[in-house]
């Protein structure tokens, strides 16, 4: 992303100062169309986030309104007092924990063997590579049977260890972190080896600061997708005491298919919390993205 | 690096040794998750494929599951269904992410990260949360598109838009879009502010129109992003379920059956894990034939 960012000013002021009329020509034909698309667009896109909100404070009249109430004039707590009395709470500690299992277990296995597959010459290592690289391009769903199975059998099926476990598994993070460690110098390796490190020190103190921006875009990638990975939750969950937020909803709505206020309380509920979070984080995240595209 | 590699394979033999225990000690964590929890499922996956698998039942039947898929009349709407969600979203979500970031990777860094964000958001809300607001919208009585759309006057009465078996497919790909868009936009922001801009400027000096300086510069430059995202969009819609099972349940009349919702629906509430198993199978497969055919075809619109 870094490059983006200096190459960006660099074009625009360049064909400013050789060409200026054709510049100015192309920024009033095609763009001011296109903007103005984009903008009734990005408008359409936030809609549905904006009925979810504003929806969550209807009344039940308000919510079944033959003419939609594009504001809610009397916002009501009713929907959140009745979501409340769900175990709801219990449901988003559940998804916090779980995402937070997740992306810690993630970025420890993943950081380690991306480290590996990028700088160590071990027997093997083109092989394994290839097929993490192989894997990842199957689909998920495929496994989810056996795995069920699997975790019936280890006896962790209706605990949120059948749901972390996979996701640490999943091969992109140490696709991931091995994009990130080719940019470490052999040169720095080889010098810390020389100076008589061993390799345990050679990792916690010379490759891990180094690619610490990676496992940054690691860590709240993991975080988001394992929020929400819905079918892999549905599967392996189905007590009322271990579901995630996202299956709260989806029971809400299958068992009270009607009562938009309450359904959209809960969708706010676990919606906003990971927007937030995609919005602290939004340069991290979008690194990560990008990395994980260059094929390497 | 290059300098550290000879030496590593010039080395004795102990060294190499030494080098192989640490690579595999620093791959254990990853490789114990990955072997535990994908490989191994998935080659019980294949395994299972061949069995006659149900609660009670546990009996070798060899290619009878694959034989019974070909002539399920389920199965076939199925595959046409995802076939066809698969043929319009994924050109449709190319393109349109291609013609997003093309307007906004020149913009003032704020805005192009507003509105890389704001294409993104339905991404992040989570499929579940967008599942439920859109079966909001789409209600027969009191969703807001059937209000809007009669009052400007493009349809005369209200539409059951989920219950019916010639618009309800129309819709899950709708919102499939609106939540597919957001990553090829940001990969195509990044592509397009990496081509060289010294060979676009020189072809705009030579007089080149902007649509040849697309074409023939910046189209061949992005092309590695393009393929990627064709690849991946590809995957998702193919896996699109949510969607189905939170908005349709695969009606009516299996007009929105899916491979993957048709797979769960076997699996996990017939209890036929052999015959869901086969299905899955069948599903990789077809996805790879489809990745194959993407790379050759861009490697020849390349060549």
């Amino acid at each position: 992303m870094s490059e983006t960012v200096k190459a960006t000013p660099h074009r625009f002021k360049k064909p400013r100062s050789g060409n200026q009329d054709r510049s100015v020509r192309r920024v009033t034909a095609f763009q001011v169309i296109s903007v103005v698309l984009l903008i009734i667009l990005a408008l359409l896109f936030t809609f549905p986030l904006y009925w979810i909100i504003t929806g969550s404070f209807k009344g039940p009249q308000a919510v079944n309104a033959r003419i939609p109430v594009w504001f809610p004039t009397e916002p009501t707590l009713l929907n959140y007092q009745k979501l409340f009395e769900k175990p709801a709470f219990l449901w988003l500690f559940n998804t916090v924990f779980l995402c937070a299992a997740s992306m810690a277990f993630t970025c420890v296995a993943a950081s380690m063997g991306g480290y590996a597959l990028a700088k160590k010459r071990f027997f093997g290592r083109t092989v394994i590579f290839s097929i993490f690289v192989c894997a990842m391009a199957l689909p998920k769903q495929v496994i989810l049977i056996p795995l069920l199975k699997e975790m019936a059998f280890l006896g962790l099926h209706n605990t949120l260890w059948s749901v972390i476990l996979p996701t640490v598994g999943w091969p992109f993070g140490v696709f991931l972190m091995k994009q990130f460690s080719e940019n470490i110098p052999g040169e720095l390796l080889e010098a810390a080896r020389i100076d008589g490190a061993g390799e345990v020190r050679t990792f916690t103190q010379i490759v891990l600061p180094m690619i610490k921006p990676g496992i940054g875009a690691l860590a709240i990638f993991t975080f988001i997708t394992a929020w929400n990975d819905y079918f892999l939750q549905l599967i392996m969950l189905n007590d009322t005491n271990v579901l995630t937020i996202s299956l709260g909803i989806a029971k809400l709505q299958s068992e009270l298919s009607t009562d938009y206020g309450l359904i959209m309380a809960g969708a706010s509920l676990g919606s906003i919390p990971i927007i937030t979070v995609f919005l602290m984080f939004q340069k991290f995240f979008t690194r990560g993205i990008t990395m994980g595209a260059v094929k390497g | 690096m290059t300098k550290a590699v000879k030496g590593g394979s010039s080395l004795s033999r102990a060294n190499q040794r030494r080098e192989n225990i640490a690579g595999y000690l620093f791959m254990l964590p990853s490789l114990l998750f990955f072997l535990g929890f994908v490989i191994f499922p998935m080659g019980m996956g294949l395994f299972t494929s061949f069995f006659n698998y149900t609660m009670t039942d546990f009996t070798f039947v060899g290619l009878d599951n694959y034989r019974e898929l070909i002539a399920d009349p389920i199965f076939q709407k199925a595959l046409v269904n995802t076939v066809v969600i698969v043929l319009v979203s994924v050109p449709v979500t190319c393109i349109f992410s291609l013609w997003v970031a093309a307007v906004i990777y020149r913009m003032h860094d704020r805005y192009t990260s507003l509105f890389r964000c704001i294409f993104y958001l339905p991404v992040v809300t989570g499929s579940v949360a967008v599942t439920v607001v859109w079966k909001w919208m789409f209600s027969p009585y009191t969703g807001i598109l059937n209000y809007v759309f009669t009052n400007l006057g493009i349809i005369s009465r209200n539409i059951n838009w989920l219950g019916s078996a010639d618009t309800a497919l129309g819709c899950i790909i709708l919102i499939l879009l609106t939540t597919s868009v957001g990553q090829p936009i940001v990969l195509y922001v990044s592509a397009l502010s990496n081509v060289d801009a010294s060979l676009t400027e020189a072809a705009e000096v030579d007089g080149a129109t902007n649509l040849q300086v697309f074409w023939k510069i910046k189209w061949p430059q992005i092309m590695p992003t393009t393929l990627y995202i064709l690849v991946i969009t590809t995957i998702n819609s193919f896996q699109c379920f949510a969607l189905i099972q939170l908005l349709t349940s695969g009606g009516p009349n299996n007009s929105t059956q899916t491979i993957m919702y048709y797979i769960y629906y076997n699996a996990f509430k017939l209890s036929r894990y052999g015959y869901g198993s086969a299905m899955g199978i069948v599903l990789a497969a077809i996805i790879a034939v489809f990745s194959a055919l993407q790379f050759k075809l861009a490697k020849s619109d390349n060549g």
